[in-house]
């Protein structure tokens, strides 16, 4: 009876899923596909063809756009895989994982594009750190001409990228080091002759790896088609293919549009040639550890490495850090002129004056950001439950369906997507943009959530089942309220991805409905640093504060139960 | 006639071709506790979690389960009445003690008054007077397994199962439960199904054993 | 009773009446908002539009709902997306603030709305006559379907506590940037201030500039700008970043100004020195001013598309633009500084007089100094130019 209940469930949540957000991103995605070969009835253009694709390519600077863009995603995500990995073996026996969380949580809640505005004015020629040595170290009385921030190489959305990615994966290996018999193994490979960093790599690294993998390619994806960071920091002439397509989708001249559907697929195929060169690097770093664990080479040398991967580390969430108080300082600044090391004149203005702009966008953000975290929350609940209920394993497909939309570029759908939701007469409203929001902000929830879920002990379950107690009484009396504390991790993080979400606001919302990232980032590209840093200030605070609330609200319940201060299960 | 019925139960893990072991048939009257023995693996405790209805998914399962000439085979567990002890205690670890007790105790006592005497009454036989919100995680091993077990009988259970319930506990306070438990279901007079792999808790029953074999 | 009522309302917002006469477009408009998609990156402007909103609530019951565009470009996108998607009606997009190549793109394509202009009252202000700055965008005849509201004029600004003497033409530039290189620079092409900066130098270097006012394509594009092409190749080793990087617009090169990154900025907006100043973002020693010769300069306008959902209220709104104290208003330095769209000969005594009282400042040229206003080439220019820019400097 459960049985059959639990399947109804899964399959009205599998229902939902596929009609809600699977559905939606095939109809963007076939839209666009029809756009790239020529088809758009909405400019007249109804013949297939290959010209749009003659036209991307022919288009000034698109092939440097394509190489910039291949380049700045696998370097940024190789070298913050390196510098997180790196930095996981200084950690291992000198940090726990919790004080570790404690460090870098604040940099997961804070969105890419406030990173990104805060960074570029740290370490710009005319930044934070130029001023603070100028003039009386370095002699400058203006700013240098160095080619820093928009540089053509893409250095510094590197930079930015890492500084943002390079706490996630740790936090994410760090999970992964739980499900690791580590110290057991480390024991044992000490005991022969094996250094500490070096056990680390050739033996707990590889098991920790096949766990985070889809983090990883995750955020390979990410660096290769971010938008908002790109044109904070990103190379402007020509800028990485995601920035550009978005130009060419809002040119002027709108047959671009059909070029512009040619380079989101050609975003989506580089996305998808960027994951097999990956793996191909998997495959070739695998291979050359297993030699080097052949050999048995006993090692400490590698200790100096890891050290100076955790000082890199530790120069990422340095620079995040001074980024944050950047922007703090510049939200209540009057004047700051170069060289000063601090402004000269204060004002708080910009932030009396919600009026300005501010403080709808402050509400909309939150307003959004709850109902989509809410929905995503229920619909993983749900998920997880039916799943649960219906005793059945847990379906690969179905979850690799949750995980599309942080696969496939936004951008290769999101026009698409556009053109479906005003076909379906729910353009330009909160409603489209909490739904395209939920798109995203679903999978990070259940990436979230589900660990902690399934690691719940099943005999509680069932205790709770053999005293009386129905699946709705085992759901709402026993499962949500000892899962509260990784429950409301997962809404912190829906709430946080909610707020940093920039295209699907911009697209969805037909430009309606401001958020503070939409402003920001539009704003950034004006002249009052002063008001751009109160959205960009604001835009971390609120996720930040969601974050404290999350970890708050359980430490507060249960002061008095020390069965569930620790981590989760 | 109060008994718990184990007809011809034959249970085949997933992805498995043989059954677990071969097939099962038991009768066990009220007030009296069997031993079911048999090396690690055999299926001893996936034995007990058809009875309970907690089987895992995959699990392919034929037989009947029948308590006081009730088929609850099909039933769901919270339907079936049959309490469970696992070798952890398994107190839910937001609730209190006290609340943990009266989550177990049966609905049919409704006033709240009656409902706090009766668990107030079920702890003070359990060695627990006055820790009625105290944190479970914060007693001793032996007085969290009298609240588990006083936990299940205020359910009112039909039948009790014991999955390995003395494994974590050593020694004095070992014994002291094992007395403890066995003391309490001949009270209340139903039938017990416990799994055990120690001769020391079979003997201590001192009742009938059942060993399982791989078939 | 109250049922009828309600079903008539329904009927109203299902099948919106075609209003024809201003006292009936007025009243359809009563409880509209106007999304009005407009570039935010101005603060002013958006201050200046919020203004206008609780002026048209308390006289019209109209309010405006700003739409803050990065590019204009991103509101014709979604009038198309509309179109494409069958949206003839009750569209997102009630009002777009908009100029050349945009506005043409959209006449073409048939997505405005109008001819409208000559409906509203206020039209009686503009100098409508063939060939006036009000009725010509970037060349193309506007022809009704777009009405003025602001006036923009191509400046230069620099501090002049770094820079003595300005260079006061596009030849003095170069001269200029070769002595002090790094210190310049545009913003990027794409952007229409970087094309504005490109346009003001073909002007200056082409021969004949008459052949500007013809369609790119019937002159012969190479000649015509050779002069520039071989200026610019001059002029680009000189530029901030060797001229390999752009800001993005004008108002990042306004803050690379205030940083010290350059010693001089741009703008399409005579007072935009004097307002930056006053709000802390330029140093008190900024000055705009004008080349020798005269620049470039365009009026902005404001359309309506032809699915708009508001679109009685967007005229009202474009009607309030025109009015002669809503004019006044944006030519004070403290609000906007944009020069008056409307012709001074056709204001009455006392209207005049709203426009002498505003305050001055020495960042803010005086019209006399602003020297001779020169016309836009016909907007194909702009756009081949952008191309050949970019075929040229983009690797």
């Amino acid at each position: 009876m459960t049985r059959s209940d639990g399947r109804g469930l899964r399959a009205t949540v599998l229902a939902v899923v596929l009609a809600g957000l699977v559905l939606p991103i095939a109809a963007g995605l076939w839209h666009t596909v029809a756009a790239a070969f020529g088809h758009l009835p909405a400019i007249g253009k109804t013949e297939w063809s290959l010209e749009p694709w003659r036209q991307f390519l022919a288009l000034p600077g698109a092939w440097t756009s394509v190489k910039l863009t291949l380049w700045t995603g696998l370097a940024s995500t190789a070298l913050s895989l390196l510098v997180a990995v790196g930095a996981a073996t200084w950690c291992y026996g000198r940090l726990g994982p919790r004080a570790i969380g404690r460090l870098i949580a604040p940099f997961l809640a804070v969105p890419h594009a406030a990173l990104a505005i805060g960074l570029a004015f740290v370490i710009a020629p005319s930044g934070w750190i130029a001023r603070s040595v100028s003039p009386w170290a370095t002699g400058w009385s203006v700013p240098p001409d160095l080619a820093i921030v928009h540089d053509p190489l893409g250095l510094s959305l590197i930079l930015g990228l890492m500084v943002k990615e390079v706490p996630f994966l740790l936090l994410v290996m760090l999970a992964a080091m739980s499900q690791v018999p580590a110290a057991a193994q480390m024991r044992a490979c000490r005991a022969l002759g094996y250094g500490r960093s070096q056990v680390w790599l050739l033996i707990v690294f590889p098991q920790v790896y096949v766990q985070i993998r889809l983090a990883v390619y995750v955020v390979l994806s990410f660096a290769l088609s971010v938008v908002d960071v790109g044109l904070v920091l990103g190379p402007s002439n020509p800028p990485v293919l995601a920035v550009a397509l978005t130009r060419w989708f809002l040119a002027p001249d709108t047959k671009l549009i059909l070029p512009a559907s040619a380079a989101a697929i050609a975003q989506a195929l580089i996305v998808l040639f960027a994951i097999l060169i990956w793996r191909r690097g998997e495959v070739a770093v695998a291979h050359l550890g297993r030699a080097w664990i052949c050999r048995g080479t006993r090692s400490q040398t590698w200790t100096w490495s890891s050290s100076a991967a955790a000082v890199s580390a530790g120069c990422c969430l340095a620079l995040g850090m001074l980024a944050l108080i950047a922007l703090a300082l510049w939200s209540v600044t009057w004047r700051w002129s170069f060289p000063a090391a601090l402004p000269e004149m204060f004002s708080v203005g910009a932030w009396l004056r919600p009026g300005s702009g501010w403080g709808r966008a402050a509400l909309n953000t939150a307003v959004i950001g709850v109902l989509a975290t809410g929905l995503a929350t229920v619909l993983a609940v749900a998920w997880l439950e039916g799943e649960d209920r219906a005793g059945l394993p847990r379906a690969r497909w179905a979850e690799g369906l949750i995980y599309l939309p942080l696969i496939v570029p936004q951008v290769a759908f999101l026009y698409g997507l556009q053109v479906a939701f005003v076909w379906a007469g729910i353009a330009g409203g909160v409603a489209a943009v909490i739904w395209a929001q939920t798109l995203f902000v679903f999978p990070y929830v259940m990436l979230a959530l589900s660990r902690s879920w399934r690691a719940l002990d099943q005999r509680l379950v069932s205790s709770a089942a053999a005293l009386g107690a129905g699946p709705i009484r085992r759901l709402l009396a026993i499962k949500l309220p000892i899962l509260l504390r990784p429950l409301l991790t997962a809404a912190a993080v829906g709430f946080a991805v909610s707020v940093a979400q920039y295209l699907p606001t911009l697209f969805m919302g037909a430009g309606r409905v401001p958020t503070l990232t939409t402003e920001a980032v539009t704003l950034s590209s004006g002249s009052d640093r002063r008001v751009t840093a109160v959205y960009a200030t604001l835009q971390s605070a609120l996720p930040f504060l969601v974050y404290s609330a999350a970890l708050a609200v359980p430490a507060w319940a249960f002061r008095n139960r020390r069965g569930l201060t620790g981590d989760p299960a | 006639m109060n008994a718990l019925e184990l007809i011809d139960i034959s249970i085949t893990p997933p992805g498995a071709t043989a059954p677990l072991f071969p097939p099962v048939t038991l009768t066990i009257p009220a007030g009296e506790v069997l031993a079911v023995m048999g090396p690690s693996g055999v299926g001893k405790s996936t034995l007990i979690d058809f009875v309970g209805g907690h089987l895992g998914a995959g699990f392919r399962a034929s037989g009947r389960v029948v308590l006081d000439g009730r088929d609850v085979t099909q039933l769901v567990p919270e339907r079936r009445g049959i309490g469970i002890l696992f070798q952890d205690p398994m107190l839910f670890p937001h609730l209190s003690v006290g609340e943990n007790l009266a989550f177990g105790l049966t609905r049919r006592v409704a006033r709240r008054s009656e409902r706090r005497a009766r668990v107030e009454a079920a702890l003070a036989r359990a060695g627990l007077d006055g820790l009625y919100d105290r944190d479970p995680a914060t007693l001793s091993g032996g007085q969290r397994a009298r609240a588990a077990l006083m936990r299940s009988l205020l359910a009112e259970p039909g039948a009790l199962l014991l999955d390995e319930p003395f494994a974590g506990l050593d020694g004095e306070t070992r014994r002291d439960f094992r007395s403890f438990v066995f003391a309490h279901v001949k009270e209340h007079v139903i039938p017990v199904l416990m799994v055990t792999h120690d001769a020391d808790d079979a003997e201590a029953a001192g009742t009938r054993q059942v060993v399982l074999r791989h078939e | 009773m109250r049922l009828p009522v309600l079903f008539a309302m329904l009927l109203a917002s299902a099948f919106p009446l075609r209003a024809e006469t201003w006292d009936e477009i007025v009243s359809a408009a009563r409880g509209q908002t106007v999304y009005w998609n407009a570039w935010g990156g101005d603060e002013r402007t958006n201050d200046f539009i919020r203004w206008a909103s609780e002026r048209l609530e308390a006289d019209y019951g109209v309010t405006i709902q700003q739409v803050k565009l990065t590019d204009t470009a991103e509101a014709v996108t979604r009038v198309i997306a509309e179109k494409a998607a069958g949206q003839d009606e009750g569209g997102s997009v009630d009002m777009i603030w908009i100029n050349g190549a945009n506005f043409l793109s959209m006449k073409e394509q048939g997505l405005l709305h109008g001819p409208f202009v000559e409906i509203l009252p206020n039209a009686k202000y503009l100098d409508l006559s063939p060939g006036s700055a009000a009725t010509v965008d970037f060349t193309v005849p506007v022809e009704g379907y777009e009405s003025p509201w602001r006036l923009a004029k191509y400046v230069l600004i620099y501090d002049n506590a770094r820079v003595d003497q300005p260079p006061m033409s596009m030849a003095e530039l170069l001269e200029w940037s070769k002595a002090n290189p790094g210190r310049f620079t545009h913003p990027v092409v794409d952007n229409f201030m970087g094309s504005t900066f490109l346009k003001q130098a073909l002007i200056e270097l082409v021969p004949d500039r008459d052949v500007l006012q013809m369609p790119a394509s019937e002159a012969d594009f190479d000649a015509v700008t050779a002069p520039l092409w071989s200026w610019y190749d001059e002029l680009r080793p000189t530029l901030w970043r060797d001229g390999e990087t752009f800001p993005e617009n004008a108002s990042v090169q306004e803050q690379m100004l205030n940083d010290g990154v350059v010693d001089i900025s741009m703008a399409f907006d005579p007072a935009s020195a004097a307002a930056a100043i006053e709000k802390g973002l330029l140093p008190e020693t900024a000055r705009a001013y004008a080349l020798d010769g005269g620049t470039i300069g365009n009026i902005s306008f404001v359309a309506i598309p032809y699915n708009a959902a508001h679109r009685e209220g967007a005229m009202v709104v474009a009607n309030f633009l025109l009015d002669p104290a809503t004019q006044a208003h944006a030519q004070d330095i403290s609000v906007l500084g944009s020069f008056s769209v409307l012709d001074p000969t056709k204001l009455s005594g006392s209207e005049k007089e709203a426009f002498a009282a505003l305050p001055t400042s020495p960042a803010l040229p005086t019209l006399e100094e602003l020297g001779p206003t020169l016309i836009e080439p016909h907007p194909s220019w702009m756009t081949k130019i952008a191309e050949s820019w970019a075929k040229r400097y983009t690797q």
